[in-house]
């Protein structure tokens, strides 16, 4: 890759990266999403319970 | 330039992180004004109904638990801010798909990730409060994780599927209010007025939450992945 090509796109573009690409990414997001809302709102150890108590009732995760 | 597999996922990355601080932010100072109030005073009737000393969640005595005030808040700080960056990740891994969106469309995303994530489950299951007389937790889980997907991906089929298909999207939509959610079998000692207040002020605060993360998302978005050629 010459420097001159990078010099002369500076803007990054998502939208040319293709289809697979993207579907993989977007699957690896929403697990990485999906983790992080089970273990706040979901995970049974009674310090991570309680930690995000509050959480768990503001977001209206099933609790108790 | 196009970007690469994991030069995508970082900036994706980034952008929840980025958003799920922002709106753990936002969801903590609601907290604060709507519903917090709302859980300290259910806690006194559990407390009262059950005989256990006040102070925090309803774990054994012995679990650890924050300490009341400033820790107690600054756990809840970090927990909304992972659960807001989880909403995000969903988010933009929607608008990565469909390759395009602006602060505007992201409204849009926004609220349906609040139809999926709170408004449908709250069909089916109130809002729990501390000391409410609640079914089993494992079959709420169980209907609320299975409502989330349902309604998730029943709406992903109605906006983008073709129009046979579309039908399919609202049968599954409709899916987890026809099998029903777990009833408990007995009332609580917390007062309905409480319970109710508590069902307005989740739907506010999430409602915001959600309307900020999919602005905020379809922003960053639209400025930091997707650069100058994003699709609306």
């Amino acid at each position: 890759m010459s420097t001159n090509q990078s010099i002369q796109a500076p803007s990054i573009d998502a939208v040319s990266v293709d289809r697979q690409t993207r579907a993989a990414v977007a699957i690896a997001m929403v697990v990485l999403g999906a983790v992080l809302v089970w273990g706040v709102g979901f995970a049974h150890p009674a310090f991570i319970h309680n930690a995000a108590h509050d959480t768990r009732h503001a977001l209206t995760y099933p609790c108790h | 330039m196009p970007l690469s597999a994991a030069g995508l996922a970082l900036r994706l990355v980034l952008v929840a992180l980025l958003a799920g601080a922002v709106g753990g932010g936002l969801l903590t100072v609601l907290q604060a004004i709507k519903t917090e109030p709302l859980i300290r005073a259910a806690e006194t009737f559990e407390h009262a109904a059950t005989g256990a000393a006040p102070g925090g969640a309803t774990a054994a005595p012995e679990e650890w638990e924050p300490a009341p005030g400033l820790e107690r808040w600054s756990y809840t700080l970090l927990a909304n801010a992972l659960a807001a960056t989880g909403y995000a990740l969903i988010l933009l891994a929607g608008f990565t798909i469909r390759r395009g969106v602006t602060w505007r469309s992201g409204l849009i995303w926004g609220l349906g990730g609040f139809a999926a994530f709170v408004l449908a489950p709250m069909l089916g299951l109130p809002p729990p409060l501390p000391g409410t007389e609640l079914a089993d937790l494992a079959g709420r889980q169980a209907w609320w994780i299975g409502t989330v997907v349902a309604t998730a991906g029943g709406l992903a089929l109605i906006a983008f599927a073709e129009p046979r298909t579309k039908i399919a999207g609202a049968i599954i939509l409709a899916l987890p209010h026809v099998i029903g959610a777990p009833t408990p079998e007995g009332f609580s000692a917390v007062p309905a007025e409480i319970a109710g207040q508590f069902v307005s002020a989740t739907l506010f605060t999430n409602l915001v939450l959600w309307l900020a993360l999919g602005a905020l998302t379809g922003l960053a978005f639209s400025r930091f992945v997707s650069g100058s050629r994003s699709a609306a």
